[in-house]
């Protein structure tokens, strides 16, 4: 994976004194808190129901089991010995002390890493697919890309007061595992007449107004990318919306300029880029790409698995995917055990992680975006000693994509933006699917919930979403069905009246139950609620 | 009745005003009426508040509670974590707040 | 505590700044001021003629006025750009990059602050138009 250089651990050092100035600037009351407020937004500050909160940022969701353990020594020495990994594939603290803030970005710039631009109006962490590099469909790495990016992006002088947040995602095979069309920019690297470039999707995003992002060009140039970059950010930062901060994303600009407009206006911009000297040369994207080379896989390792072990084989089967490399397999570690906080892990489980990656995983681990923990590389050999271990951590729940395997955002019993809460009814549906082998019936279902209309539990995108809103000062929960993140991206569609808390858990129950009806052959419930449509679902919850 | 709360600015701890000074503790909110703009200006001008507001609240035999949900977790702690609360070791403390 | 700051040797423009829509009517005017929102390249075909844009900040967070100079600076102007308004102490390295070499906040800025700011980075990552080398070029020479 990437390493710093020296100008890279400078920006990061640097960025640590500036902020630590900063900070002493707010408690000797030279700044404001309106003033200080975006400053500490963009090094992941927020100021929470609760406390300050620190998003720690992953650049597309890589790490190692040094800067993974430093994670776990942040929770225990700063924060209540716990950190809770998030949809953009980052890591946040809830429980953090402004004076001490400073103190943990130097503890993150020690290990290469750093809280720069995960919040604001800026652009926000690259996110990627976790399983990048190890993944048998891709067609190449996308992470040196994301990485030219996340350079290009850090500290850019015209992009840091933009109307609002803006994402970039990075993929490079047809399958989508990063949710790619749901962010502001979505990229996915393609071959064309042999040479690799990338593919552009612009005007993606969830939030209140969800919308899939249309392609507006089908290929740039490695050493045009970052041109045709900017050229996408400077139409934005013109002429996105300034007076309405819930129309001020690019996906509300795209759909009132119309994609061809929007296109036109960024090719123009692009084909004046292209003469200002943006781009580092080819040379640069090769420099970084030999950080991602393979590691030094065993050629001779073998694919046999002794499956003996009921339990085992029950997780292999879920919760590992297919290697480039034969012999070797992704195991993913879920964080979603029954009863448990979505995303949440303690000091010890973090520090377990690490240890298991540098034993196990050529040093290596992922954040993905639904909120689990991967291992992209261990030997088949390896799996069985490493799933004991993580068995006895509580670290083994077997429920990769189904329906326990939920997405939550923290909701109101740590979010200010909340109306509802979130975590406890990923508990409750998990008490109330715990039985393993009814999971596994239902198959493939992505639950998401978000407990407000910014849908930072992706409620848009779950083939069942649930999301919280504010009844007359009591929590209620609308049910959604038919979203996907996946290569066959879709906005999912709310049922009808809400529900309190046990009502949905209810009315989903009854949605599953149509489903396993309904289904014809190996459909998964997506394909069976495509197929059927909402009626009859609807009919099924409501009569 | 009005409470004032906000979070100390070093710390980000959710407090409350006393009437003299900010306690962590929702049951020292005392009622400020109409007269809390005042009040959160000099506090946030001394630095001994960040971003003060004063919400409706009812006084009960335990003290103030919040009318807002969203305050009334804050006055507690995440409800999902008992034992991150205010009042860990009291299983019971958290019924007012859903 | 500093009022006006400016990054230039030659004398100060003393004449008022008129809009872009007048400026665009009178041909005598040599100074311009554009408004949050207003688009810089009208003002291309006549950059010749200026010697002093004024680009509005009417709200820090407002950052439409980082690219209209960018815009200014990639066509050649090379008179003073002075940004306006709302600008506050910890944005003004940013401005500087995008090209603006004159300063007018609605409140003063502290100078030391401001130097401080100034001279915290070395190095950069992005190429724009205060001409610094990019990282990616110190790499690779």
């Amino acid at each position: 994976m990437y390493q710093y250089d020296k100008y890279d651990q400078q920006m990061v050092d640097t960025r640590v004194a500036e902020f630590r100035d900063q900070v002493e600037r707010r408690l000797a009351g030279n700044l404001t808190e309106d003033q200080f407020k975006p400053l500490r937004l963009m090094n992941g500050l927020y100021l929470q129901l609760h406390a300050y909160m620190l998003r720690v940022a992953i650049p597309y969701g890589t790490l190692n089991g040094k800067q993974m353990r430093m994670l776990g020594h942040i929770a225990r020495k700063y924060d209540r010995d716990y950190g809770h990994f998030t949809t953009r594939q980052n890591i946040q603290y809830n429980w953090i002390k402004l004076e001490d803030a400073p103190d943990i970005l130097a503890d993150l710039a020690s290990v290469e890493m750093h809280a720069i631009q995960t919040s604001g109006n800026c652009i926000r962490n690259i996110s990627s697919d976790q399983y990048a590099g190890a993944a048998a469909d891709e067609i190449a790495d996308p992470r040196p890309w994301a990485e030219i990016l996340r350079q290009w992006s850090s500290f850019h002088p015209e992009f840091s007061y933009l109307p609002r947040k803006f994402k970039i995602a990075v993929i490079a095979s047809d399958e989508d595992r990063a949710a790619m069309r749901l962010h502001d920019i979505g990229i996915q690297l393609v071959h064309k007449d042999g040479e690799l470039g990338a593919k552009f999707f612009v005007g993606g995003g969830m939030g209140r107004t969800p919308m899939i992002a249309p392609e507006i060009r089908d290929f740039v140039p490695a050493d045009e990318l970052i041109s045709y970059a900017e050229a996408c950010l400077r139409v934005y930062n013109r002429y996105g919306r300034r007076d309405n901060k819930y129309k001020a994303r690019i996906k509300i600009l795209v759909h009132e300029l119309g994609k061809e407009e929007y296109t036109r206006q960024v090719e123009e911009e692009f084909a004046h880029m292209k003469t200002l000297g943006l781009n580092p040369p080819v040379e640069e994207l090769a420099r970084i790409s030999e950080y991602f080379a393979d590691p030094a896989f065993d050629t001779n390792a073998s694919d046999d698995l002794d499956l003996s072990d009921p339990d085992f084989n029950l997780w292999v089967d879920q919760n590992t995917e297919e290697h480039k490399q034969a012999g070797y397999a992704i195991a993913v570690i879920s964080l979603k055990p029954t009863s448990g906080i979505p995303g949440d892990a303690s000091s010890a489980q973090i520090d377990l992680m690490a240890d298991l990656a540098e034993q196990y995983s050529f040093d290596e681990l992922r954040v993905t975006h639904s909120q689990n923990i991967v291992l992209p590389h261990v030997k088949k050999s390896d799996l069985y000693a490493l799933w004991q271990k993580l068995d006895e951590a509580g670290l083994a729940p077997a429920n990769l994509d189904l329906i326990t395997d939920s997405i939550a955002c923290p909701g109101l019993d740590y979010c200010s933006l909340a109306n509802a809460r979130s975590i406890p009814l990923a508990q409750k549906i998990s008490e109330r699917f715990a039985d393993l082998g009814r999971q596994r019936e239902l198959g493939e279902l992505k639950l998401k919930i978000s407990g407000c209309i910014n849908a930072c539990g992706h409620h848009h995108a779950g083939h069942i979403g649930i999301l919280g809103v504010d009844r007359k000062g009591t929590e209620n929960y609308q049910l959604l069905l038919g979203g996907s993140a996946a290569e066959d991206t879709s906005l999912a569609k709310i049922t009808g009246p809400g529900f309190d808390e046990d009502g949905v858990i209810d009315a989903i129950e009854t949605v599953t139950d149509l489903y396993l009806k309904e289904r014809q052959e190996d459909e998964r419930f997506i394909d069976t609620y495509r197929r059927v449509g909402m009626a009859a679902f609807k009919e099924a919850i409501y009569g | 009745m009005k409470i004032i709360t906000g979070n100390d600015l070093k710390t980000g701890d959710v407090t409350w005003w006393t009437g003299s000074d900010w306690s962590r503790h929702v049951e020292d909110a005392v009622d400020v009426g109409e007269n809390f703009e005042a009040v959160m200006q000099e506090e946030e001008a001394t630095r001994r508040v960040n971003v003060p507001y004063a919400i409706e609240a009812e006084m009960t035999d335990d003290g103030p509670r919040p009318a807002h949900i969203k305050d009334r977790v804050r006055a507690l702690g995440p409800t999902v974590r008992p034992d991150l609360t205010l009042k860990p070791a009291d299983p019971d403390a958290g019924n007012w707040v859903i | 505590m500093v009022e006006a700051i400016r990054f230039r040797d030659d004398d100060t423009h003393e004449e008022p700044a008129v809009s872009i829509e007048a400026f665009l009517d009178q041909s005598n005017a040599t100074a311009v001021r554009i408004e949050a929102g207003e688009d810089a390249r009208l003002l291309l075909p006549l950059l010749d003629r200026l010697a002093l844009v004024e680009i509005d900040f009417p709200a820090f967070g407002d950052g439409r006025g980082y690219s209209a100079a960018q815009i200014l600076r990639e066509a050649g102007y090379n008179g003073e750009l002075r940004a306006s308004g709302d600008v506050l102490v910890d944005q003004i390295a940013y401005m500087r990059r995008c090209g603006f070499d004159a300063f007018a906040p609605d409140a003063p800025i502290d100078a030391k602050v401001m130097d401080e700011a100034l001279g915290r980075y070395d190095e950069v990552y992005q190429a724009t138009t205060d001409d610094r080398a990019p990282i990616w070029k110190l790499r690779h020479g």
